[in-house]
């Protein structure tokens, strides 16, 4: 049913979004901590610029990027300058790219959570002795697990269906950058209908279940209001 | 304000939005399907084709294959200016263009360009991409674009098709190939010489490709049969084929065909 070609896309989408979900939980998670519990006056402005992904239009964000990554951008410059080569074009390149594009996905339910666990189990944790890091792994984190769940899911999904970034900054490299919904255009475009139709109706599937997943485990967990 | 009647401020701005509006005051806009490499081209001669006939046109710039697939689906353009034949020749046999208006307007011509190669580089052409000192070589989707097409095949007839297919990058119509390589993340590309020629201050060297190496790149154009206005699309493909016309296509590097 698949052709060898579209496999690879498959794949290389399921990599690119299960590396970018990683990627995001790891630098979401102290991000959405401080923005649920920071008091500072420049919290608004962090919060409005992890949530510009939401409204931009990908192609702002994918000219920004080859501009950036591009061998006269400063990250371009600086992996020249450390013996490497410019990150247009390659799979690192789609990860940066891509934890731009989910970021709000990933930080936004974090925080939520976070913040909806608020101030209070922290204060009684603490009165108990645990450390701040305790505190942090075995109060915090297991009362935000539906967030963190939640985040993981949209981060993972949304990736899956990036579209304007790649087409900008992949180069459509075959195992490298050419993702599924680039594939897809091009088959589109090309008229092939039938593996447009077959790759159209695998990412529906996934994207369905994946979302369908969240809303049943999410209802099953008692204990965490939000 | 004394002294000036109000009907005549009246009519002074009236007459000048008139003038200001030719558009309006006679002809039809021509949407026309262009294919990316003749953008340069057909915008260098829109002012003398508007000034001529009074028509307007609008610009849907895209690769061929794109655009066939949008025609097939019925979308609203007047006139197809494609970068092959084979798919204005499609169209004519599935009856979705005006009959006996299909004909040859130019000869395209594919280039390989290489922003960092120095003037004293006198290599030929397939020394230099068997050379291969570049990271990606751009060229437009052979799928989509009659000029990636082109590139493929010259590649494949210096046998460097398979060897240099993992530095590929494919960009989905020439002007995308093009700005690949312009914007510096690919150091090499095959684009269309006439965009070279419409570049200003270009950097680097530049090698013409021509045939025998690949197909010749017959660009054809077509009205379509559900153009708003077909005598204003038959218009342009005939002022396509005039002096005025044909001196620009070489201007901008394309060859003139016998049809």
């Amino acid at each position: 049913m698949f052709h060898p070609d579209d496999l690879t896309a498959l794949g290389l989408t399921l990599k690119l979004a299960a590396v970018s979900t990683a990627v995001l939980l790891v630098l979401g998670t102290p991000l959405a901590w401080w923005l649920a519990m920071t008091r500072r006056r420049v919290r608004p402005l962090v919060d409005a610029l992890v949530s510009l992904p939401l409204v931009l239009p990908p192609t702002v964000l994918g000219f920004y990027l080859l501009l950036f990554l591009g061998p006269d951008g400063p990250l371009g410059r600086l992996m020249t300058a450390a013996g490497g080569r410019p990150l247009a074009f390659t799979f690192t390149g789609l990860v940066i790219g891509s934890v731009i594009y989910s970021l709000p996905f990933v930080v936004q339910p974090i925080r939520d959570a976070f913040s909806s666990v608020g101030h209070r189990p922290m204060e009684a944790a603490a009165t108990l002795g645990a450390s701040p890091r305790d505190r942090f792994f075995s109060v915090a984190v297991p009362l935000a697990r539906r967030g963190f769940l939640t985040a993981a899911t949209l981060g993972f999904a949304h990736t899956l269906g990036e579209f304007g970034v790649v087409l900008m900054i992949g180069g459509n490299i075959p195992g490298k950058t050419q993702v599924l919904s680039i594939a897809i255009y091009d088959h589109v475009e090309a008229l092939d209908y039938a593996r447009a139709h077959v790759l159209a109706g695998t990412l529906l599937l996934i994207s369905f279940t994946l979302l369908l997943i969240v809303n049943l485990v999410v209802r099953r967990q008692p204990g965490v209001r939000t | 304000m004394n002294g000036i009647p109000d009907r005549r401020i009246f009519s002074a701005v009236f007459f000048a939005a008139l003038i200001s509006l030719p558009g309006l005051a006679h002809g039809d806009q021509v949407r026309v399907a262009v294919a990316a490499n003749f953008v340069d081209c057909l915008e260098a001669l829109a002012p003398a084709f508007e000034e001529a006939t009074g028509h307007q046109l609008l610009l849907i710039r895209g690769s061929t294959g794109r655009h066939f697939a949008q025609i097939k689906s019925g979308a609203p353009f007047d006139v197809f200016l494609a970068a092959d034949s084979e798919r204005p020749t499609k169209l004519e046999s599935m009856g979705l263009v005006v009959p006996g208006s299909r004909f040859t307007y130019a000869e395209g011509r594919l280039a390989l360009w290489i922003p960092d190669a120095g003037p004293e580089d006198k290599r030929p052409v397939a020394e230099i991409l068997e050379a291969a000192e570049f990271n990606y070589l751009a060229i437009a989707n052979p799928r989509l674009a009659p000029y990636g097409l082109a590139a493929k095949q010259a590649l494949e007839n210096m046998d460097l098709w398979e060897d240099l297919r993992p530095r590929l990058v494919t960009g989905q119509s020439v002007g995308q190939a093009w700005q690949f390589v312009a914007s510096g993340n690919a150091e090499a590309g095959f684009v269309a010489y006439p965009q070279i020629l419409a570049a200003p201050a270009l950097r680097g060297r530049w090698w013409k490709i021509d045939p025998p190496l690949h197909e010749p790149i017959l660009q054809q154009a077509v009205v379509l049969k559900n153009a708003k206005s077909p005598a204003a699309g038959a218009r342009l493909l005939e002022f396509l084929q005039g002096s005025v016309a044909r001196l620009v296509l070489i201007k901008y590097g394309y060859l003139i065909p016998e049809n």
